[in-house]
């Protein structure tokens, strides 16, 4: 839930991205914020700048000099976990550390490991779609597009997949409660402990071919890795693929409702796939990271305090006219696409594999058994605010009306 | 043609074995590098510019100038 603040009254000096007018609509705040800053700042959560520009935030995500990744969460707190392992490796790292705890993982999220998994994806999308099968109202956000990722990352890490409500409100804490509160959100953060704890024991207890053990017997520099590294590792694969991908799925089946052009362009087309996901994705990226500031340091003119946040909004790179033509436009085919959906620089979403198969099958499903579909209702639609947007109440009117 | 992905660039975004499989592979890790020494065979030099025109990270590079020989090794004109 968003919307524990005052409302803001100027974008540019007392922005926040958990405003709901944000969550609803953040579009015409990022094109008036170009025009006139194009680096705001706002003195809520403690100091928090926000750079509009691809250029300015593609240069901060590459600047692991003058910003820490400790924690990527803007909240009203500072992160309790010291660098640079940070609370949740190795998104909360920073070199040299983050190499050794990032490479570990690649291999898990490679494409070659990723493929193997798509025939799994496919058929579960393929049961959500058979269990609401001559429904006229389907709620694509609640009924389909948060399922996916959820069983998808409950497979791979050995969890019980009939635990995904609680994986959800893991994820709503985290990432969605931001304006909550610190006390508040060290309480909930205490409850995912618990569960990771419980989890990690049943593992040690019964070890099985999954990444949950694969993270308990690795090793690093020859060492096995600490139990905080462990725990926030599984934390982070945990929660850092739920929202982000259900999301991006919720996203492009809103835009695919509003525009049957591009919707039957697609089903006539499936050729056309994989570049329509990456055009869904740089318009619609759901993703906000965020860091903070190392040491006092002038960025652009903009004087950065120590430990003030810089927020990375990637979803507004992506829609920067200096850096993409008709940026604005959804161009279902666009062959030149250098979007930022997945981050630049060292922290490149290590999900963005798994994320780019969930959402094509999501949607190559979807399309299979609705080809014709429309928005029910375009006021009952929803958005999450925060660092991840997507829709969360998504009624879509299945068939031609 | 050749095409080049330069390591120290490359976060593994896929973007470029995605669109273009022929030219490019990616390692157990996710990092692309260019298949045959780069030698983008005739009829998929728009592949190569494609996967340049997409790379977040400006890591793939194309080499115009290179024309391959007979035994396949790329050989630039003076």
């Amino acid at each position: 839930m968003t919307g524990h603040h005052p409302p803001v009254t100027d974008w540019a000096t007392d922005f926040d991205h958990a405003d709901p007018v944000w969550a609803a609509n953040p579009f015409p705040i990022w094109d008036d914020l170009r025009r006139r800053c194009p680096i705001a700042h706002s003195d809520r959560y403690g100091g928090v700048w926000l750079p509009i520009r691809h250029e300015d935030v593609a240069a901060i995500a590459y600047d692991t000099d003058h910003f820490t990744s400790q924690s990527v969460i803007v909240t009203e707190g500072r992160p309790l976990a010291p660098a640079p392992q940070g609370i949740a490796p190795p998104i909360s790292s920073d070199p040299p550390f983050h190499h050794e705890a990032r490479r570990l993982l690649l291999p898990a999220f490679s494409p070659k490991a990723i493929g193997p998994l798509e025939p799994f994806t496919r058929s579960y999308c393929n049961e959500l779609l058979d269990a609401v099968a001559g429904e006229p109202v389907v709620d694509a956000a609640e009924q389909y597009a948060q399922h996916i990722p959820v069983r998808i990352i409950a497979h791979m890490l050995g969890f019980p997949p009939e635990d995904a409500d609680e994986f959800r409100e893991f994820v709503h804490d985290a990432l969605e409660s931001v304006d909550l509160p610190v006390e508040t959100r060290i309480e909930n953060f205490a409850k995912l402990d618990g569960y990771l704890r419980a989890q990690v024991e049943d593992h040690l207890a019964n070890p099985r071919n999954d990444l949950t053990t694969f993270l308990l017997n690795a090793e690093m520099n020859g060492e096995p890795l600490t139990p905080e590294h462990v725990g926030g590792t599984i934390a982070l694969l945990l929660i850092a693929g739920i929202d982000t991908t259900w999301s991006a799925i919720g996203a492009s089946i809103w835009h695919l409702a509003q525009h049957p052009e591009d919707r039957r362009r697609l089903v006539a087309e499936p050729d056309l796939m994989p570049l329509a996901i990456e055009e869904l994705l740089r318009a619609y990226a759901p993703v906000t990271m965020a860091r903070l500031v190392k040491e006092d340091f002038e960025f652009n003119g903009c004087p950065m305090k120590k430990n003030e946040w810089v927020l990375l909004p990637f979803p507004a790179a992506n829609r920067d006219p200096e850096f993409f033509d008709r940026a604005d436009e959804v161009v279902i085919d666009r062959a030149e696409n250098r979007h930022a959906a997945f981050g630049l620089g060292i922290h490149r979403c290590l999900g963005s594999n798994l994320a780019r198969m969930e959402l094509r099958v999501a949607l190559e499903v979807w399309l299979e058994h609705f080809p014709e579909f429309s928005l029910a209702d375009p006021a009952a639609v929803r958005w999450s605010g925060g660092q991840v947007r997507g829709p969360r109440t998504l009624p879509i009117q299945i068939g031609i009306p | 043609m050749r095409v080049h992905v330069d390591a120290d660039k490359c976060q593994g975004h896929n973007r470029c074995y995605a669109l273009a499989p022929e030219l490019f592979d990616v390692d157990d890790l996710g990092y692309a590098s260019a298949k045959d020494d780069g030698e983008v065979p005739a009829g998929l030099e728009d592949k190569a510019r494609l996967a340049v025109a997409n790379c977040p990270e400006y890591a793939i590079s194309i080499d115009d100038n290179a024309a391959a020989t007979s035994d396949g090794h790329a050989e630039k004109p003076a």
